[in-house]
């Protein structure tokens, strides 16, 4: 019995680190002759883009606005550090599950110091308060992001959702 | 102590009002509003409750009076983005989405353009990009009209209409045939930003140098260097000399002082001079002695 648990365990535990990674889908860059865009760059920009993902489905999650720092900047960093503030006010806070990435890079200024990314991205939301969960919700969600070089990585200006 | 009949009904109803209530607590919630615009969210049922409001970018919550509407004045939901909203009446909760849309309005340029400095008549070597946000700092998405212009001491004007795509607009210009500063300027919607490009001489155009007998030496000099739109070359510009007498070369790297660079080199019979400047190559003379 024991290792009949054991190995349902271990076939399971798989499965569950692989439910939390969100599919990603990466489009050909579509940059209409801006600049063009070395694959180094291109692959280091959606690494540091996936990842700033991250770090905010963690910061709202746990309200600590100081991990924002690392990924964003200017516009982005200082309205998703305001949400964290207001989160706390109200006692809540958020749970995003990214379910997929659909994204492509649709703009490399001429000068090489910004970088637009198109993503439609697929997610759960949901309100907690503590560890009660208020709701969930779907969310099927095209986002625009402008990235901008830091000394190390690429920084998130600009995240924000459009009307489909 | 025992209840009556009467008494465990009135138990009942009064643990159950609460839930039938909560149970009809509804809201119809609008798809989508304008950033920073006013609105409002009509409930049913009965009691009180709250509205929370909360996406990535901006979290709000009301107190409300079920079955009425709850006002959101203008200029208090004001990021774009897609947020959740939850109403809760107690022991029952709904929950929808709304859309905040940029307002079409632009208020602010983000403005990058580059270089801050280049030579004069270079093809396409200025480059401009405008991110156009609206008043609360939201990325207007909408197709909005771009005007890059850009206004020298001399020659035309350039101006370049763009229609901006997801938010952001971009060009490139040349620089003019003259030096000087010269405004590089992005506007749309009454909003304007502005930049200063400096445009300088380019290389040296046509080095041309002549030679005459200076004693015992040979005093070579240029003609007034002038880069190829004819702007003199700024003074410091390096030029070499290269004097190749019998197998045996000699080379002196001259600054450019008031557009001329000069220098004495030996005087040899049937020695050859010539010079250059960057990637530029002058003419080149034969010392005959005289």
């Amino acid at each position: 019995m024991r290792r009949i648990l054991a190995l349902a365990c271990a076939m399971a535990l798989p499965a569950a680190i692989h439910a939390q990674q969100p599919n990603v889908q990466v489009q050909s860059p579509d940059l209409h002759g801006s600049r063009q865009l070395e694959k180094l760059t291109e692959a280091s920009v959606i690494r540091d883009y996936l990842e700033s993902w991250q770090t905010l489905d963690q910061a709202l999650d746990q309200n600590q606005a100081q991990l924002l720092g690392a990924d964003f900047a200017g516009t982005a960093l200082g309205k998703f550090t305001d949400t964290i503030t207001d989160q706390t006010k109200y006692g809540i806070h958020t749970r995003y599950t990214e379910r997929g990435h659909n994204l492509q890079i649709v703009f490399y200024s001429p000068d090489g110091l910004s970088i637009q990314i198109i993503d439609t991205v697929d997610y759960d939301e949901q309100v907690m308060n503590g560890e009660k969960v208020l709701a969930t919700q779907p969310m099927h969600a095209r986002y625009v992001a402008v990235l901008t070089p830091s000394q190390t990585r690429w920084m998130v200006r600009v995240l924000q959702t459009e009307a489909q | 102590m025992r209840l009556g009949p009467a008494s465990l009904l009135s138990v009942f109803v009064l643990a159950a009002a609460p839930f039938v209530h909560a149970q009809s607590a509804a809201m119809n919630l609008p798809q989508n509003i304008t950033a920073g615009s006013a609105f409002s969210i009509p409930t049913s049922g009965s009691g009180q409750g709250t509205i929370t409001i909360v996406g990535p970018a901006q979290a709000l919550r009301r107190n409300v009076q079920l079955g009425e509407s709850v006002s959101f004045p203008a200029g208090v939901l004001y990021d774009a983005g897609s947020y959740v909203v939850v109403l809760d009446a107690g022991s029952s909760i709904s929950a929808g989405t709304l859309t905040v849309t940029p307002a079409n309005q632009p208020a602010t340029l983000s403005f990058l353009a580059e270089p801050s400095r280049l030579p004069v008549s270079l093809p396409d070597g200025i480059s401009g990009a405008a991110y156009v946000f609206d008043a609360y700092h939201n990325l207007i998405t909408q197709p909005l009209p771009v005007a890059f212009n850009l206004t020298g001491q001399a020659g035309a004007d350039q101006t370049r209409n763009v229609t901006s795509a997801n938010g952001v607009a971009w060009t490139r210009m040349n620089s003019a045939a003259k030096e000087g500063s010269a405004k590089f300027i992005a506007s749309v919607g009454g909003v304007s930003s502005t930049r200063i490009i400096e445009e300088v001489p380019g290389d040296p155009c046509n080095l041309i140098i002549s030679a005459k007998p200076d004693g015992a030496n040979v005093l070579v000099a240029t003609a007034p260097v002038r880069d190829c739109s004819g702007n003199p070359v700024p003074d410091g510009t390096i030029v070499t000399f290269t004097e190749n007498y019998n197998g045996t070369q000699s080379t002196a790297d001259v600054p450019l002082k008031r557009d001329i660079a000069s220098v004495e080199m030996p005087a040899h019979p049937g020695a050859t001079i010539s010079v250059a400047s960057g990637v530029v190559a002058g003419n080149e003379v034969r010392w005959e002695g005289h």
